[in-house]
């Protein structure tokens, strides 16, 4: 925190830029955000990256509160807040206004063909979200068995809430990763 | 429930729904979902309980809200609040949908920040961070299993993986290149069924 004006700007900045460019939604831009907050502006460190992200994962609701946390740790309390309408704002307004004249695109051929050449991209972008945070995560045989697990009962086994694995995924590390 | 409960008419609710309860509404769906379910949590609540929009009209909504950048649960919000209550409901929805979880994160964040240098939190996290990798993981192939069925989507899918994960090529670089690839190669080509049908129409 060497200018703390300087960096609530470009805590608004990054943000907004994250907002307007998260086609696809949370994972799909998590690449992005660990690029710049980890490795273009050395907000965080890898570990604690991973930690905020994890951190976000014990929250309800949509899953990119964790810029609360990072903009906590730049900037205090004002930089949790210019994260939060940094991130959500840009791309709420947009939703806003587009939804009013989306009608007006109603039958247009090309609508199919940006649905159908976004799909792709957006599977691909979450891809690559579930690799940047699994760089992270993933640091032995214990988070990675962790990890197959989490995924075989949520993908083959009975319907669970997947808050409760996430917990259950705590307190293994609790007693297995030190 | 009355026996002749009236259908919602098609062009939304009845009655003025206080914003009061437009907030509340989206304040238990932002206070109880987890890991990528929003979207049945949404139907659930305004499709089937609330009635606020029927099946059609959700799936309208949830089109834009794919379609913009942004997440689903907070676009949903803004565009259904409007819906419903104009700009004032709009807030109203985003505010309810993302109080709850913010509060729980910042509350989080605080006790972090004070305990970061303490082993056991870090291990802790370590765990959760492990196992939200096997549930992002999950929610990706459940939405994209069908992306692996087609050669094109598979290539597409495959030189997005690369370019972010293997090139870190920036995101909006990605977009600007793969995006309009992509949506060339699927392109309308043939006339399509629907404007046959209205060729003949206008003969």
């Amino acid at each position: 925190m060497s200018a703390p004006g300087h960096s609530n700007l470009e805590l608004l900045g990054v943000f907004s830029l994250l907002s307007v460019l998260a086609v696809g939604g949370g994972t799909a831009v998590l690449p992005e955000v660990k690029a710049l907050t980890v490795d273009s502006y050395h907000w965080l460190s890898d570990d604690q990256f991973r930690d905020i992200y994890s951190l976000g994962q014990l929250a309800p609701g949509p899953n990119m509160l964790m810029v609360i946390v990072i903009g906590y740790h730049v900037a205090g309390t004002l930089g949790a807040l210019l994260a939060f309408g940094g991130f959500f704002l840009p791309a709420s307004i947009l939703s806003f206004g587009v939804s009013r004249i989306w009608n007006h695109f109603e039958g247009s051929p090309w609508r199919l063909a940006v649905q159908r050449g976004l799909a792709p991209i957006v599977v691909g972008l979450m891809t690559a979200g579930v690799i940047a945070i699994g760089r992270t995560a993933i640091t032995g045989a214990t988070s990675l068995i962790l990890a197959a697990a989490v995924f075989a009962v949520l993908y083959f086994g009975p319907k669970v809430n997947p808050a409760l694995l996430i917990l259950a995924g705590g307190v293994v590390g609790f007693f297995l990763l030190k | 429930m009355p026996p002749a409960a009236e259908p919602p008419p098609p062009a939304g609710p009845a009655r003025r729904v206080p914003l009061g309860e437009i907030f509340l509404t989206f304040l238990a769906i932002g206070g109880v979902s987890f890991g990528g379910g929003v979207v049945a949590y949404l139907r659930n609540s305004l499709v089937a309980s609330k009635r606020w929009l029927d099946k059609d009209q959700f799936l309208a909504a949830l089109e834009i809200s794919q379609a913009m950048p942004g997440l689903i649960a907070t676009n949903m919000s803004v565009i259904v609040g409007d819906r419903l209550r104009g700009p004032l409901g709009s807030v109203a929805a985003f505010l309810g949908m993302t109080l709850p979880g913010s509060i729980i994160v910042f509350l989080l964040g605080l006790f972090y920040a004070s305990h970061q240098g303490n082993p056991l939190v870090g291990s802790v996290l370590a765990g959760a961070g492990a196992a939200a990798v096997g549930l992002l993981a999950t929610v990706t192939l459940q939405i994209g299993g069908k992306q692996l069925e087609h050669l094109l989507d598979l290539s597409i899918v495959a030189i997005t993986v690369l370019l972010v994960s293997v090139f870190h090529v920036p995101l909006l670089f990605v977009l600007l290149t793969v995006g309009p690839v992509a949506i060339y190669l699927y392109r309308p080509r043939r006339p399509a069924a629907d404007s046959a049908a209205l060729a003949e129409k206008a003969d």
